[in-house]
């Protein structure tokens, strides 16, 4: 057993973890994270995807002893503090970017994480962008709108709230505490 | 209470779903969230070998290992497991082989389970499956299904003396539903005989299944990642001897189906078998591996088809030669589902004469069963390919052909020769439509300019004018298919005191918005806020009736009990209000959620009145019941018809094989729509999988028998880098039969869309004399079929190897 330390969507945790443990099955099966799934066992799919130290990474390709001292937020994380949904939360929900919902956290997070990189994708970043993403329900196409319109969304809030104090996303905090 | 403002009507409007919130927080109940205390995780060990006895097994080395509860193998289990179900056997004769969850002595593909470990935690019974020792002794593998059917082939099930499970037949002459397809293709003109391979296929729906078993005392509760909770429900008691009511089973959230959760599955009657072993709950989650590998897959026939015509191109006869590869075993629908398609084969089209043959063979090689279509996309995918090549054979453009054969929008209801009476469509709207928005003209101009300068990359274009049956079933079709059950569906309405309500329906959503739609045409029937209405489903407690979510069935056949429902809640409320209101209740009439009194504005009293006057019960008229609580049960009268025309333009690199989709324009008609942003979003998806089958997905078994594509780095469902932007637009010609106008939606993308891609790819390489491309297209197998073609030679046969 390894003690390891990690804050997880502004919650730290101190556990003892076998060292072959994945940071996806720590999330879900120790702290109770289960809004971050598994879909596969080959980091294909993109369903576990959360954000280490401010970037996004497939929870299952990250051993738990990795994220030793480092913030993670993963989608239960993500709205406000007053349940104010994120920008790409409110676009996937708005332009039906989900059915079953299964890949929709890992989507969300990685579209959370193209966003910080590029916040003005085009159609074709954006699918290029998630191509690490997979879903079988909605042939993308929504999802590719859901992210422009919070693409959209983030810019004109940034514009908005250039001054004001540093809470404006969860993905803006953690790259904080990295950078 | 009053209202006087009129209300806007919820049906047809972009509502927003109310399944939403849960699922982009995080905070939705996936069957393997669930932890119990006491649960132990099971891990399961599966074969490695195709076909073998088992000669061995010892298990006590990993019966003694930390946090180990129990490990047992199907000898440990025989007389309690059950056996799997198969509920369509097709014909009298149908070889029905014994199908146990845990095998027993023999097994017959890889991944079958042999045996199982409960632990603490799931790390740990995967740590103890290594302990456990199993000796094998190899027998003969058959995997494919014309060597299957040959005599001295190896033998899947050795007792049955046959690899052959049945062979069905639907003949027009000796149904009388129309002519002799043999003599028309004996007297006729013209014809086309092509041999089409649907490759196997996996659902691959993005949650991996999960069971969680709790019995307490004599109950049993049971959760699972199903379509079928009901139909689970029935069958382990039917197959274990468990007393139906003592079974409680939960699908929770769902995370897609596509006909792959539309099975009860040996993990699910394994975990039912451990829990009531050790009378604690047990929970197994399948990795991504083990779903590809032993969860149940789709398509896999040989398709044999005769089309014949007169010169001018008018279609007189069709024939269908189809193997359907059953795999090793049974499962719940394995037989029947190429019968879904066995009335589709002459699509839209006035064909006279009609045969349709198919023989399911047995292999070793995981079952097959329902995919997203269910026979339907088969079907449609033959007899669009085949329109294509016909016209190809007398020099016609593809939409001409069509125009000439398809069923004019005045024939309506029209006889087919298959036998089915298909209720409404306009074929040429749709067709019009699509050809509008797709620039039908203008793509074929470029394509004659690139074939004139030999352009590396030429351009085809891709035709599917579909229609399909879905909404099944009629429970005396059904009957007379031999299937074991009925198609109707149920649906309560439960009104509140407050007036809010609660609907309870039959159907078992995984990802359709049931909750949104059924909201959507409750609020309209009973005139409250769409806001008020919660809708309840998945539990056999609190929806104990229903056959569950599957061939687009949902809105076809449980909309219509939910309407009735409604219907009748308005029926018990309306004495109610007439004693309130101190009038008859004939003079009553009932708008927009009120009770008004004709000729006299301003008395009225709403549904949420009349639930407040019931609960209190303080003042009812005699003979007047205290609920206004109604149920409906809705067998349907005929199949649900939705058609369409998809249209698609691929740019095919002659020098690599690449295929790039250059557009792709949909236009369905599925009759009145609920919910247009959940229509357009099945139908994306729909699209989405069909064009997988064509450019993307194989399952791939190796001469041994194993799967090649066992995880998503080989079975390569597509990206968002992989698919277009889809065009998509609907025209509307209402369902007769369903009081909302409604048809299913559910596969209609996926039925529509494979062959208009391949019938894309073929059309860019006909000058290069190629006549066929095998699926999927993959710039290999394109590249392949060029160099062929060019060399004057036949492709090369293809067996399980993987081009």
């Amino acid at each position: 057993m390894t003690r390891i330390s990690m804050t997880v969507d502004g919650v730290t945790y101190d556990d003892d973890v076998e060292p072959r443990t994945l940071l996806v099955h720590h999330l879900r099966e120790r702290l109770g994270k289960v809004g971050t799934v598994v879909g596969c066992d080959t980091t294909n799919c993109g369903s576990c995807t959360v954000l280490l130290g401010g970037r996004g990474v497939k929870s299952c390709s990250v051993l738990a002893v990795q994220a030793d001292g480092m913030d993670v937020t993963t989608v239960e994380g993500l709205a406000g503090a007053d349940g104010e949904l994120h920008p790409v939360q409110r676009a996937f929900h708005e332009t039906h970017a989900l059915q079953c919902g299964y890949c929709t956290p890992g989507m969300i997070m990685a579209a959370v994480d193209l966003l910080s990189e590029n916040p003005d994708p085009t159609d074709d970043e954006v699918r290029e962008g998630l191509e690490g993403n997979l879903c079988r329900c909605t042939g993308y196409q929504n999802i590719v709108q859901a992210v422009r319109d919070a693409a959209t969304s983030m810019r004109a809030g940034t514009a908005a709230t250039v001054d004001a104090p540093a809470q404006a996303s969860p993905a803006a905090q953690t790259q904080g505490v990295t950078t | 209470m009053t209202i006087a403002e009129e209300r806007q009507a919820e049906v047809g409007r972009d509502r927003r779903r109310k399944e939403d919130a849960r699922l982009i927080t995080g905070r939705t109940m996936w069957t393997d969230n669930l932890a119990l205390p006491g649960m132990m995780h099971l891990a399961i060990l599966r074969s490695p070998m195709a076909h073998a006895r088992i000669t061995h097994i010892d298990v006590t080395s990993a019966r003694g290992l930390p946090g180990v509860f129990d490990v047992f193998t199907g000898r440990d289990v025989a007389d309690m497991q059950g056996l799997m179900p198969c509920v369509w056997p097709v014909t009298e004769d149908t070889v029905l082989p014994d199908y146990p969850p845990l095998a027993i002595n023999e097994v017959r593909h890889t991944g079958e389970p042999v045996a199982v470990v409960a632990a603490r935690d799931a790390a740990s019974a995967l740590d103890a499956l290594e302990a456990i020792d199993i000796d094998y002794d190899p027998l003969p593998v058959v995997l494919d299904m014309e060597s299957a059917l040959a005599d001295g082939s190896p033998l899947v099930h050795a007792d049955k003396g046959t690899n052959k499970c049945y062979t069905w037949v639907l003949d027009s002459a000796a149904a009388g539903s129309g002519g002799d397809a043999a003599q028309a293709a004996a007297d006729a003109e013209v014809v086309v005989r092509r041999r089409y391979i649907q490759q196997r296929l996996i659902p691959a729906f993005m949650e991996p299944r999960s069971v969680v078993v709790d019995p307490t005392g004599e109950q049993i509760t049971v959760w699972s990642a199903t379509q079928v909770p009901h139909i689970l429900r029935l069958l382990l008691a039917m197959s274990t001897g468990v007393a139906e009511h003592k079974i409680r089973v939960i699908a929770p959230d769902v995370g897609g189906g596509f006909g792959g959760k539309l099975q009860v599955t040996p993990e699910e009657f394994i975990a039912f078998a451990a829990a009531r072993r050790s009378g604690r709950p047990v929970k197994f989650t399948e990795t991504r591996s083990e779903a590809m590998l032993s969860g149940h897959h789709g398509r896999d026939q040989i398709q044999d088809v005769t089309v014949s015509a007169t010169r001018d191109g008018t279609v007189t006869g069709i024939s269908v030669d189809l193997k359907v590869n059953m795999g090793a075993y049974l499962g719940i629908i394995t037989p029947g589902t190429p019968l879904l398609g066995a009335f589709m084969y002459n699509g839209i089209y006035r064909f006279p004469a009609y045969r349709f043959e198919c023989t399911g063979v047995f292999t070793n090689t995981t079952k097959t069963d329902a995919y997203r279509g269910a026979g339907r996309p088969e079907a449609t995918y033959a007899v669009e390919r085949i329109m294509d090549d016909l016209a190809a054979e007398l020099g016609m453009d593809p939409l001409e052909v069509r125009r000439r054969n398809w069923i004019e929008h005045d024939q309506f209801p029209y006889a087919t020769a298959a036998g089915l009476t298909y209720d409404s469509g306009n074929y040429a709207a749709a067709t019009d439509r699509a050809m509008e928005l797709f620039g039908y003209d203008d793509l074929r101009r470029e394509q004659r300019e690139r074939r004139e300068s030999g352009d590396p990359v030429q351009l085809g274009i891709g035709v599917s004018t579909y229609t399909e049956m879905c909404g099944l079933a009629p429970s005396r079709i059904l009957g007379q298919l031999r299937y074991a059950a009925g198609g109707w569906e149920n649906a309560s309405v439960r009104m509140l005191p407050t007036g809010k309500v609660e609907v309870v329906t039959g159907t078992s959503p995984h990802g359709q918005g049931h909750e949104t739609a059924w909201s959507q045409i409750a609020a309209d029937q009973l005139g409250v806020p769409f806001e008020d209405v919660e809708v309840l489903h998945g539990d056999t407690r609190t929806a104990p009736k229903g056959l569950d979510t599957y061939g687009s069935r949902s809105l076809a056949v449980g909309g219509i009990a939910l309407v009735n429902a409604c219907r009748r809640v308005v029926d018990k409320a309306r004495p109610v209000a007439a004693h309130l209101l101190e009038c008859d209740p004939a003079d009553l009439e009932f708008v927009d959620g009120a009770f008004r009194v004709k000729g006299t504005p301003g008395a009225s009293k709403t549904l949420a009145d009349c639930a407040l006057a019931v609960f209190t019960s303080h003042d009812l008229p005699d003979g007047v019941e205290s609920t206004l609580d109604a149920e409906a049960t809705y067998d349907p009268e005929d199949f649900s018809y939705p058609h369409g025309t998809h249209l698609c333009a691929t740019e095919v690199d002659t020098e690599t094989g690449m295929v790039s989709i250059r557009s792709y324009v949909a236009v369905d008609d599925v009759g009145t729509v609920i919910n247009p942003l959940i229509v357009e979003g099945q139908v994306h998806g729909g699209v989405a999988q069909g064009i997988a089958q064509a450019l993307f997905e194989e399952a791939v078994y190796d001469e041994d028998g194993n799967l090649l594509t066992g995880t998503f780095v080989d079975y390569t469902i597509p990206s968002s880098a992989d698919l277009p932007t889809f065009i998509t637009d609907r025209t509307e010609t209402p369902a007769p039969g369903h009081p909302l106008g409604a048809k299913g939606v559910g596969e209609a993308g996926t039925i529509a869309s494979t062959p208009a891609v391949v019938n894309a790819v073929v059309d860019a390489l006909r000058p290069l004399g190629v006549s066929d491309v095998r699926m999927p297209c993959t710039p290999e197998r394109v590249w392949r079929t060029i160099q062929d073609a060019r060399n004057g030679s036949s492709p090369a046969p293809e067996g399980g190897e993987r081009p």
